[in-house]
């Protein structure tokens, strides 16, 4: 018998007063899946992650994280039920040190320390994103690369059961791009599922199993990235006609 | 049915004393904790004029409404701009501007304390009865009334129906995309703030015709207009225009069934209410 | 396996495990205490007076700082909580005794703070200082209204005498209260949640935080200490009125004087109640008149000129020099690199 997708999305439509940015999308996310979440830019695909997240209220259709509906939910329950995501810009808690940031989402939400143990296992998550400086350094101090490393890894300290991945690899030289797919496949490698947005093709075509491709709001295809991106529709969307 | 209509002229009052915080909250996106005081000022303008030189209100708004309007601007650039400036984020910007309008607030009562003593001024101006219904209403209220209703209309025409009103609602929907299509958004802020100001100002020139006045009851109106903009909601004229007629009636419902001492109450009752059911105000863009 | 959170007992254990660096400053701390504690044995009527203000003032600046300082909500409803606090006393005091009075203050603050806070804390913090502008007024109104409504006079006597020393101890016993409180917070999740929700809101929410409740805990927590030390002062004043219990400075003095001293550090508002109820004793003895101006400028100077507060202040001036400091010894001591 199949196993219960650990997310499914049902009809979810997101509507901001006369612009539909989310139009009746289903998908299921089965566990450990890397499911990457394409399309061009306004496609909706942002809007769909602060829809899984909770930082938007869906105007129709169904949420299901393992099987718990969580549609209507706030962020902070959608969070402590084991959703945990990293932001399109970075998001830093600039007055925390490093070893806070990451300590912040490990003490609330779906995982919950507290003291010496948070300590420790906020020093152990610094290590395994690769993260290499103080701990008691300042956020303001990093580099793009080690702040993007430590919102990752502030996202892992909540144990999360879906991990959202929002344009993570966005603005990364190449060097650092190798290192952020070795990342994302070795945090796959132990366990995740993982929605992955991004633009850059490469990314998608190594890490994901499968893709959902999104334009103006709508599904357009789903399969594997091979089968996707040559998808004459898929690349209308992103080329347009002229070559198809 | 006469409270209905004293509810109505009250309400029809209140309004403008709104508009003048909608314009600058809605558009300059300044929390200005002053703006009673504004009124206040016009209010002891009107009654200056009036009680040295027999100035009719009416025509002391000539000379209220530009010494606001340049005043404010002065306030805008001196006051505001270096805090715009010097803010990270909007809510940081929005407790500077809080602490400095209160500062401000303070400084004007301190002023108008020294100016004009401590004790209640009033004028009789138009007391005359005047027959609404069969029943006899203050002809000064009437008159205040539709002072403020044409000064409403006037303003809702100006900023739906030309150019220099476009530019002023598109700051109010979005400042960082109003200053992508080359609106210069400091300048129109400046106006709006300003403008805002000449608005708060002559509505209590004309507020003093009926009500008294001291230097101390500023605070009061600047609850009242923050009840009625938040109600309304913000960046629509005529949810505040709803709004203060809701406020109008209520307040008179109250003050003659109840107590004339709960008005304020009433006023924050109408408030809890609205924020616990629709926070954007009735006829304010929802957020997401 | 998910780990739970420790037990209480487990958890407060591990809160009282001081550093060294930490260890100092509960010495310190101590120290100053005993020595404010001297106060009525030293000083005249006069400047005993002049302490108790300092001392009440210091709970409700601290105390205000607690909630305001890490949200930035600034709360202008101090005087409503401390005239709740006096109202308590000063109707109940010929049925009831007094140390009942202020336990029932405090219930009192409880109960009112949590309707306010879960009212307008969920929504903005823009919204929340324009309700608490008018919330003394709101309840001046109808404490006046329900006073009219039972036939009574509006005014109330309160017939017990406190002495002096007496009431600073109290105050003073309050103030370590106010401190111990905030002391534990910032050190337990609470005081963290406050920190990140300082931060970015956002992140506070995506790492599972209810917001609403932390921010509404600490405001009810911030403003039940006003309403005590309303209830502590009531016998000061032995007749007590709207006017005096709900008066609308006080709210103000409280915020520029945690304000000036600085929010971001719990001994910040200390510094600044200090200097100001001296200067402010100096100014309304001289200048009686233009105490309102003279307000609003403190306003204006601390919004333009100390926006961190005297702490901030000396915090970057410390940095500065530390900073050239170390830049020196790192370059191998004078000379330039």
């Amino acid at each position: 018998m199949p196993e219960r997708p650990t997310l499914s999305i049902r009809d979810v439509t997101k509507r901001f007063g006369g612009l539909v940015a989310v139009n009746g999308v289903s998908f299921d996310l089965a566990r450990n899946e890397v499911l990457g979440l394409i399309g061009p830019n306004g496609s909706g695909k942002t809007t769909m992650l602060n829809l899984i997240s909770g930082a938007l209220r869906p105007t129709a259709g169904t949420i299901c994280l393992d099987g718990k509906d969580v549609t209507a939910a706030p962020a902070s329950e959608i969070a402590m039920n084991g959703v945990a995501r990293t932001f399109q810009i970075v998001r830093m808690l600039p007055s925390l040190t490093v070893l806070e940031n990451v300590a912040a989402g490990g003490v609330f939400g779906h995982s919950q320390r507290w003291g010496s143990e948070l300590d420790e296992y906020a020093r152990n998550l610094l290590s395994r994103v690769g993260f290499q400086g103080a701990g008691d350094a300042m956020v303001s101090t990093l580099t793009y690369i080690d702040q993007k490393r430590v919102e990752l890894a502030r996202a892992l300290a909540s144990d999360p059961k879906v991990l959202l991945l929002d344009e993570w690899l966005a603005g990364l030289n190449s060097t650092e791009l190798r290192t952020g797919i070795a990342l994302i496949r070795q945090i796959h490698g132990e366990g995740r599922t993982i929605i992955v947005v991004e633009h850059v093709m490469d990314a998608i075509r190594s890490v994901c199993s499968r893709c959902v491709v999104m334009n103006s709001g709508t599904k357009i295809a789903e399969g594997t990235p091979r089968e996707v991106l040559a998808d004459a529709e898929v690349i209308r969307a992103y080329l347009g006609d002229a070559d198809a | 049915m006469d409270v209905i209509i004293i509810g109505l002229l009250l309400g029809g009052n209140y309004a403008i004393m709104a508009m003048g915080l909608q314009l600058q909250y809605g558009v300059a996106r300044i929390m200005n904790l002053a703006s009673g005081e504004v009124l206040v000022c016009g209010a002891f303008g009107a009654i200056w004029l009036f009680t040295a030189y027999s100035l009719s209100p009416l025509l002391a708004l000539i000379g209220v409404v530009p010494a606001a309007f340049v005043v404010n601007w002065a306030i805008y650039w001196l006051m505001i701009l270096p805090l715009v400036k010097r803010a990270k984020t909007q809510g940081q910007l929005e407790v500077d501007c809080i602490l400095a309008t209160f500062g401000l607030s303070f400084m004007a009562i301190g002023i108008l304390l020294a100016m004009f003593g401590g004790e209640f001024l009033a004028y009789s101006y138009l007391a005359r009865p005047f027959e609404i219904l069969g029943q006899p209403y203050s002809l000064n209220r009437v008159v205040a009334f539709l002072c403020s209703t044409v000064l409403c209309v006037g303003l809702y025409l100006w900023l739906h129906h030309t150019r220099a009103g476009l530019t002023l609602r598109a700051v109010s929907v979005n400042p960082s995309a109003a200053g992508l299509v080359s609106i210069n958004v400091a300048r129109t802020s400046a106006l709006a703030f300003a403008l805002g100001g000449a608005v708060s100002a002559s509505g209590g020139a004309l507020l003093s015709m009926f009500l008294t006045f001291d230097a101390s009851t500023g605070v009061m109106f600047t609850m009242k207009a923050l009840v009625i903009v938040i109600m309304g909601g913000l960046g629509d004229i005529r949810g505040s225009i709803i709004a203060a007629f809701i406020l109008g009636l209520t307040e008179t419902a109250v003050a003659t069934y109840i107590d004339p001492g709960l008005t304020l109450a009433a006023a924050y009752v109408l408030f809890i209410v609205i924020l616990l059911v629709r926070p954007e105000g009735l006829l304010g863009r929802p957020s997401s | 396996m998910q780990p739970r959170p420790r037990g209480f007992v487990q958890g407060l254990r591990a809160t009282l495990v001081l550093s060294r660096a930490e260890r100092r400053d509960v010495i310190v701390s101590a120290a100053l205490l005993l020595a404010a504690a001297l106060l009525p044995l030293i000083a005249t009527d006069y400047w005993l007076s002049i302490g108790i203000s300092i001392a009440s003032f210091t709970v409700l600046a601290t105390s205000w700082a607690l909630f305001s300082g890490p949200t930035n909500y600034i709360s202008l409803a101090s005087a409503a909580f401390f005239g709740i606090g006096m109202y308590m006393v000063g109707a109940g005091l010929p049925y009831l005794p007094f140390p009942l009075l202020v336990l029932i203050a405090g219930v009192a603050g409880v109960l009112v703070s949590a309707v306010v806070g879960l009212a307008t804390l969920r929504i903005s913090g823009v919204y929340f200082v324009i309700f608490t502008l008018g919330l003394a007024e709101l309840v001046r109104q109808v404490v006046a209204w329900a006073q009219h409504v039972m036939g009574a006079s509006s005014g109330l006597y309160v017939l017990i005498s406190i002495s002096d020393p007496t009431l600073y101890w109290l105050l003073l016993g309050m103030a370590t209260v106010v401190y111990l409180v905030g002391w534990f917070i910032g050190r337990s999740r609470l005081g963290f949640a406050l920190r990140i929700i300082g931060n970015d809101e956002v992140v506070a929410v995506h790492c599972g935080i209810n917001t609403a409740r932390a921010k509404v805990v600490l405001f009810v927590i911030s403003s039940t200490f006003a309403s005590v030390t309303g209830a502590l002062l009531a016998p000061r004043y032995s007749y007590v009125e709207p006017s005096i219990a709900f008066s609308p400075f006080l709210s103000f003095e409280v915020v520029i004087m945690a304000l000036l001293g600085g929010v971001h550090r719990l001994w910040g508002p200390l510094v600044g109640v200090i200097p100001f109820t001296l200067l402010w004793e100096f100014i309304s003895s001289k200048f009686p008149t233009q105490t309102t101006i003279l307000l609003g400028a403190c306003f204006l100077l601390i919004v333009y000129f100390i926006p961190r507060g005297v702490v901030g202040l000396l915090e970057d001036l410390f940095r500065q020099r530390y900073g050239a400091l170390k830049a020196l010894f790192k370059s191998g001591g004078g000379g330039r690199a």
